[in-house]
């Protein structure tokens, strides 16, 4: 299924380093967040949210495209790990947006005085595009039959990546102005809040990379469980096949297969 | 050089945005924390799993000598 093996050295050390370098960006976006980058004039303390709430729901947006894109990786060559990556992009892209749904209330209670505002199109459209891919588990899963599952999902995963767009879309024509505007005011930013903002964004963007790179090593592993569970019991049967007729007639006794042999294909689709 | 650092960094204003802002690093914290101990549990599973797989492949080679021996009997 995949040419590196989870405990192979390189897949190790590859993701030990993804990990202390996203554990030390972190820290320090942490310590730039709460002793170097200044209080806003207007919002005060409560803006230090915006550090956390804002890369969250980038990097979210993101591993949607980036789902979409593996997908139609998968469609074109139709290699199981395209896919893989994909359901694995969008699986951790959903926690980061639970995140980013939970954060953003804490903020607007903070803010406006209530959780959730239905008249921001910024916050509704980030709900519908969450609300979509919610539903992209239960389809998946719904399916059987492997290679179904991984085209239908692939299906699902480009129609759906074409809506976060939408989402930036929604931020720029919006006419409430309720929502603060990021993307288009990084400019205006002092260069303190800035350089703050970019340093927060990279730790999510690395805490992202190491918590998709930890989710497809276990994958792995337990794809790679799962065949030689299915070489051992293939192997078992035939041994007692063998063992069996050798009692009744020894001399009509298969010659025992070898292991290669048996070893059946690992699942394209199957997570 | 630290005492000279400490007293330049801004004090951290406690006023009634302090818990909004700690509620928000706590939660996302939290999320993280509740993944990553999903992730272990999943991976004790495997690795139980595949302890079980190897006692089971151990106790098959112990046999092993004798049914191929039987079978390369004349």
């Amino acid at each position: 299924m995949h040419s590196s093996s989870p405990s192979s050295p390189a897949v190790g050390s590859g993701l030990r380093a993804l990990s202390i370098a996203a554990a030390a960006v972190m820290a320090v976006a942490l310590g730039l967040v709460f002793f170097y980058a200044p209080l806003d004039a207007d919002q005060g303390f409560l803006q230090k949210i915006f550090y956390l709430h804002v890369p969250l729901a980038i990097v979210a947006l993101c591993g949607f495209v980036a789902g979409g894109l593996m997908a139609i990786m998968y469609l074109r060559t139709r290699e199981a790990r395209w896919d893989m990556r994909s359901y694995v992009a969008i699986h951790m892209s959903l926690i980061f947006a639970v995140a980013t749904l939970i954060t953003g209330s804490i903020w607007a209670r903070g803010s406006w005085g209530r959780w959730w505002a239905w008249n921001e199109p910024t916050l509704v459209s980030f709900l519908i595009v969450f609300l979509l891919y919610a539903t992209y588990q239960p389809l998946r899963f719904a399916i059987e039959d492997p290679e179904r599952q991984a085209r239908y999902a692939s299906v699902f995963a480009i129609t759906a990546a074409a809506f976060v767009p939408m989402n930036f879309i929604a931020v720029r024509l919006s006419t409430a102005y309720l929502h603060p505007r990021v993307l288009g005011s990084t400019s205006n930013l002092p260069p303190r809040m800035a350089f703050t903002f970019v340093i927060s964004l990279l730790a999510v963007a690395l805490l992202y990379a190491t918590l998709c790179s930890c989710e497809l090593a276990a994958k792995r592993a337990r794809a790679q469980l799962r065949t030689l569970r299915r070489l051992a019991d293939a192997r078992a049967g035939a041994g007692a096949d063998a063992g069996g007729q050798s009692r009744r007639t020894r001399s009509e006794t298969p010659p025992m297969p070898a292991a290669g042999t048996l070893a059946a294909p690992a699942p394209r689709g199957g997570l | 050089m630290p005492t000279a650092l400490l007293g330049a960094l801004p004090a951290l204003p406690l006023h009634e945005a302090g818990k909004y802002v700690a509620a928000a690093y706590v939660v996302a914290f939290a999320v993280v924390l509740i993944y990553v101990a999903i992730m272990a549990v999943r991976l004790s599973h495997i690795q139980r799993e595949l302890g079980e797989l190897s006692r089971r492949e151990r106790a098959a080679a112990g046999r092993q000598p004798d049914s191929t021996g039987e079978s390369q009997l004349p």
